[in-house]
């Protein structure tokens, strides 16, 4: 780490913090032995691997593809796949662990590595035939491929998570395949992806039950990506624009059914919420157990400033708010373990998740003081991290109404 | 007799859960020892025996049968044989003795070592374990263990080459002067040094591997072993806080600073 003369600012360096002191309640969040021991390892992992180089990463707006392996090689890219294929065979409970302690280390690296392992992987592991499995799955679990999956696009952008109807990829039948046309829009991975897993509109005059999921290749001929997005936040986590020109696309690479791609599109969209809400829980966390040490270290009046009733209280309402989020999505994602997969609960998590990481981090901010808001800090990273989430992987906004349609929806009367 | 066949080699592992080594030790209130409740992890010094072993296997391939790891230690104390399982040891013992039972100490460890590599049927070719535990750093165990069993020992290991043929092992140990090259008949005991090498991390599917494989439990009682301690600590207390030094204008107050230490030229 550059040294310079703020670091007399600073207490050690902060991922040797990290090791002693997350304030992660191994209790309150209910974990049996087993699960405990599990993300260990990925804590270990994460903290060694990927948590030294956040910064770094931020800086540089690159996704260090040496990382890919890495992951592959602890065997996380394959979380709930079967060992048949190379996976842990494991549940959407430890995958949520796994990715709350990679974002604890960085927002960006998890937020790619969910876009990977649930978002393409887990789909075709649903989804594909013997034949796809056995094709796309080894290398995507090992890390020697990158993965991703294409949903949005720019004329509709998040409301194709709830309106399918409003997709503009066009999919046209030709001999031996489809040829696809259009463009999808804030991708993760698209810059680097071998292989994505694509949604497009095969029957539009079907309206939702018109369109099909489709495996790509990056080498497919018509496909092509446009520059990589300069972001805000997540940066390291790259994502780009994805572009479909007269793409051909054999028919065995037809994922699930053809016209059945709404139901492979909305199921897998449950389980991405679930997943993906580990990664707002991982960024309050690291933002949390930064603050809390901050607050200790930093004295004012003669007296360390954690001590103060006003910053009490700010530690006492992360910490809450903090544990509360973790509650929920915990329960939610054990629910889905045993097959209870509750489309309201799985977008609630990430919903209230996301939005308590999002004050958590900005709360964090405030306790580092004039700190907080120099990038020497980790602060500002986590924060601008958090913020994805409110438009990522859905927005708030069509999270809530979801499950405000949801509720419509149970008492309409027939 | 016919030629003597090439027995295959078992590697025996003893390890120790220690208190992690980057955790700030504190002493605890009542000054009898540090607060022990504190992240704990395997012994750094015996994940390098573990690995080492490991990669003996890699090096010989068949001729090593199995390598065995070995701890005496709470309850607890399962999760470090797990690590090392996970690492790519085959089975475990956990001679489980009570939270509450004082730390063991090195005479009774070796004690208890000796007993179970005397259990062993298969025999025991090459005991592989840290030079020292990071918490007392006694530095004792291996070597009252080589004396108790009458084996060579090569102590402070930075090199091991084993060769089953010849039925040595070739230690480069690590020495004040430098390094001290031992050719050892086995069956033999060794221990570790930072240097020897650097231990893998144990990924998932190794992990849940580890589950699978065996751990034998045993009593201390059922061995025949009495760990009560010989040793009573009368005071634990944290070092003195260091006082500044002082700047000297030239050598001549140096040297008048140095006689008033009494360190003098006589002692150079």
């Amino acid at each position: 780490m550059a040294r310079n003369f703020r670091c007399c600012f600073r207490p050690i360096t902060p991922c040797q913090r990290s090791r002693l002191i997350s304030t992660y309640n191994v209790d309150v969040a209910g974990l049996t032995e087993e699960q405990a021991e599990f993300r260990n390892a990925v804590t270990d992992f994460a903290q060694r691997e990927v948590a030294p180089r956040a910064a770094q990463i931020d800086k540089s707006n690159n996704f260090p593809s040496d990382v890919w392996e890495k992951l592959g090689d602890m065997g996380l890219l394959g979380i709930t796949v079967s060992p048949k294929y190379g996976g842990l065979g494991l549940g959407y409970f430890h995958h949520t662990l796994a990715m709350e302690e990679l974002s604890r280390a960085s927002g960006s690296v998890a937020l790619s590595y969910g876009s990977h392992s649930n978002l393409c992987v887990n789909q075709i592991h649903r989804h594909g035939t013997e034949a796809q499995k056995q094709t796309y799955l080894p290398d995507l679990i090992s890390g020697k491929k990158v993965g991703c999956l294409a949903m949005s696009e720019t004329g509709s952008g998040q409301w194709i998570r709830s309106d399918v109807i409003s997709m503009s990829l066009k999919a046209d039948k030709i001999d031996g395949g489809w040829r696809l046309n259009g463009n999808k829009f804030w991708i993760t991975n698209g810059p680097t992806a071998s292989t994505l897993v694509v949604y497009a509109k095969t029957a539009p005059e079907k309206g939702s039950k018109g369109i099909t999921a489709f495996i790509i290749e990056k080498t497919f001929q018509g496909f092509s990506t446009h520059q990589k997005l300069d972001k805000f936040g997540m940066r390291g986590s790259d994502t780009c624009e994805l572009v479909f020109d007269n793409c051909e696309v054999p028919e065995e690479n037809v994922l699930g059914q053809v016209n059945k791609g709404a139901g492979v599109l909305m199921s897998g969209l449950d389980l991405e919420r679930l997943v993906l809400s580990g990664g707002p829980l991982g960024l309050a966390q690291a933002a949390f157990d930064y603050a809390v040490e901050y607050v200790h270290e930093r004295k004012q009046f003669g007296q360390p400033v954690g001590t103060f009733q006003l910053m009490q209280g700010k530690i006492a309402d992360m910490y809450t708010n903090l544990n509360a989020s973790r509650a929920y999505v915990y329960a939610v994602a054990k629910a889905c373990d045993r097959g209870q997969i509750s489309r309201r609960d799985c977008a609630g998590a990430i919903l209230y998740s996301t939005d308590k990481a999002i004050e958590v981090a900005l709360e964090g901010m405030q306790c580092l003081g004039g700190n907080g808001y120099i990038n020497d800090y980790p602060m500002g990273r986590i924060l601008r991290d958090s913020r994805l989430y409110a438009v990522g992987a859905g927005s708030q906004e069509i999270r809530r109404m979801l499950i405000g349609r949801e509720f419509n929806e149970q008492f309409k009367s027939s | 007799m016919g030629p003597s066949a090439v027995r295959l080699l078992n590697i025996f592992v003893p390890i120790k859960r220690a208190v992690d080594y980057a955790v700030k030790i504190r002493v605890n209130p009542e000054q009898t020892g540090i607060d022990l409740n504190v992240k704990h992890s395997m012994n750094p010094f015996d994940e390098i025996a573990v690995e080492e072993a490991v990669r003996i296997r890699e090096r010989l391939k068949d001729a090593v049968k199995s390598i065995k790891v070995v701890t005496i230690g709470p309850p607890k104390s399962a999760e470090t044989l797990r690590t090392a399982l996970a690492m790519g040891a085959d089975s475990a013992i956990h001679v489980e003795i009570p939270e509450s039972a004082p730390a063991p100490e090195p005479l009774g460890v070796a004690k208890t070592l000796r007993a179970l590599i005397e259990r062993q049927k298969e025999g025991v070719d090459v005991v592989i374990m840290g030079k020292q535990a990071i918490d007392d750093d006694a530095g004792q165990t291996g070597q009252m263990l080589a004396g108790l069993l009458g084996w060579s020992q090569a102590t402070f290991a930075s090199k091991v080459v084993v060769d089953p043929e010849q039925k040595v092992a070739n230690v480069t140990r690590e020495i004040d002067g430098g390094l001290e090259e031992l050719r050892c008949k086995l069956p033999v005991i060794i221990t570790t040094d930072l240097r020897l090498n650097e231990p893998r991390y144990a990924s998932l599917p190794n992990i849940m591997k580890a589950k699978k494989k065996p751990v034998e439990k045993l009593t201390t009682a059922e061995l025949g072993i009495d760990l009560t301690p010989r040793l009573e600590t009368i005071k634990v207390t944290e070092p003195p806080k260091r006082v500044g030094g002082g700047k000297v204008a030239n050598v001549d107050e140096l040297l008048a600073k140095l006689k008033e230490a009494g360190i003098t030229g006589k002692h150079a």
